[in-house]
């Protein structure tokens, strides 16, 4: 017998998003949709969240934010991508700020993709992702803590143009 | 009397009841709100849950509060249950807060510093008028044991209705909701992310959530103190005064702790004094 499945809360982050993604994560939570019945709440919290929805893509001013989220959560934890640019990249990808989809900086469990995506889909994404999170109990699998200390920062423009 | 078996009951009913007390909160307000709502049992699934999950901590000493925190809420109950004296409980519940205000203090965390200030500012806001409450049983009964004050047959809502107001007030506060649901909230993560419980995961935040469902039974428990001359009566206006309270949660935003602390101060200085005035003349001078 698990309770985990049973109640996962969620934390919900905006990484560079248009809002569309966003506004539909909204919806699940409306009288139509109601998540609550499955025990889904939205916590603000990353030390209280079981699941880690990320919508839009990675660039230079949330890569740290979403590291930290991440590193935060308590095990077992998985991380939900959705919609196409938290996927991929999406249009963006070729963007001189973008990094990718998330699943560059973290390890990414469950895509949903789709611009944006539908509330039917970002529940059956949740809803996948509990029986990701169910196995990782069981596995007692730890996630890894994430760094970024390879990665290179751009220079700001207190070096550049005037020189 | 020490009553020890009701002592013990307590300790091993209440968290059934206080879990089912709150799975029926969520579900009654979901349907005020047009939604389906979770499963009656989803506080339960909720905490063990949180039994599943690994522990972090900011700071050691946290978890030792919280494990506290519940002692003593427990001790409260079960000192009120197996009818102690009125004033001792008071103060094992003011110590029990105490302990979560200082697990919020213990992580250097701004979100829980805001949190811990605010439930102060609660603890100062309800805790003159539950004062006012046991002096307003005391003066109504001859005494402050808790047995002898149900056992009255004089119906004390009657004699007390300004204190047993201003009670119904502050249990607002007590209860956490809103709109005095200004130290932790699931509604306010853009203000204070959770207030006191931010820095809590797992296990201890487990033990908070069973911590409030002691609390939520002890409360109540207070309640039917007032209607203690009829146990049919006594219930059903303890039900009702729950319901009441789930009505004024979803139709509430929540206030300023200005507000709360300046009118729940009011309230206790207005209606309480004014009924143990009247209750004082009315006896004839005799206190």
């Amino acid at each position: 017998m698990t309770y985990l499945a049973k109640s996962p809360w969620i934390i919900h982050y905006d990484a560079s998003s248009c809002n569309g993604c966003d506004i539909e994560i909204l919806a699940c939570l409306t009288p139509m949709y109601d998540v609550e019945r499955f025990g889904i709440i939205n916590t603000g919290n990353p030390k209280h969240a079981d699941i880690f929805v990320v919508t839009g893509s990675i660039n230079e001013a949330n890569r740290e934010v979403i590291q930290n989220i991440y590193n935060q959560m308590p095990d077992p934890k998985v991380v939900v991508a959705v919609g196409i640019c938290a996927c991929s990249g999406g249009v963006f990808r070729e963007c001189y700020n973008i990094a990718g989809g998330i699943d560059k900086l973290i390890p990414v469990d469950v895509y949903v993709p789709g611009c944006a995506a539908r509330p039917e889909s970002i529940i059956d994404g949740i809803v996948t992702a509990l029986g990701v999170l169910e196995e990782k109990r069981k596995n007692r699998v730890s996630s890894p803590m994430v760094t970024d200390h390879d990665h290179k920062a751009h220079h700001k423009h207190a070096e550049g143009g005037a020189q | 009397m020490i009553n020890i078996v009701w002592g013990i009951v307590f300790v091993l009913i209440a968290p059934v009841v206080g879990g089912l007390i709150a799975g029926i909160d969520r579900k009654i307000t979901a349907h005020m709100q047009g939604r389906v709502g979770p499963s009656i049992l989803q506080p339960f699934y909720d905490v063990g849950k949180l039994f599943e999950k690994e522990q972090t901590v900011v700071n050691e000493t946290q978890t030792f509060y919280a494990i506290c925190y519940i002692i003593f809420m427990i001790f409260t109950g079960a000192l009120f249950f197996a009818s102690g004296d009125l004033l001792l409980v008071i103060f094992a519940l003011t110590l029990a807060q105490i302990f979560l205000v200082l697990g919020a203090f213990a992580a250097n965390s701004p979100y829980s510093y805001v949190g811990a200030e605010r439930e102060l500012l609660q603890i100062m806001a309800y805790e003159p008028m539950v004062i006012l409450t046991a002096v307003g049983l005391f003066v109504a009964t001859k005494s402050f044991n808790v047995n002898e004050i149900a056992a009255t047959t004089t119906p004390l809502i009657l004699l007390l209705p300004g204190i047993f107001l201003g009670f119904l007030y502050v249990l607002t506060i007590k209860l956490r909701k809103s709109p005095f649901d200004i130290s932790t909230s699931h509604h306010a993560h853009q203000e204070i992310v959770k207030g006191v419980t931010t820095e809590y995961s797992g296990p201890s935040l487990g033990l908070i959530e069973i911590t409030h469902w002691y609390e939520t039974v002890f409360l109540l428990g207070f309640v039917y103190l007032f209607f203690g001359f009829n146990p049919l009566i006594g219930v059903a206006a303890v039900i009702v005064i729950y319901l009441l309270e789930i009505l004024i949660d979803n139709t509430n935003a929540r206030v300023k702790w200005q507000f709360m602390v300046k009118s729940s101060w009011l309230i206790a200085a207005v209606v309480s004094v004014v009924n143990l005035a009247a209750l004082y003349f009315l006896s004839g001078g005799v206190p």
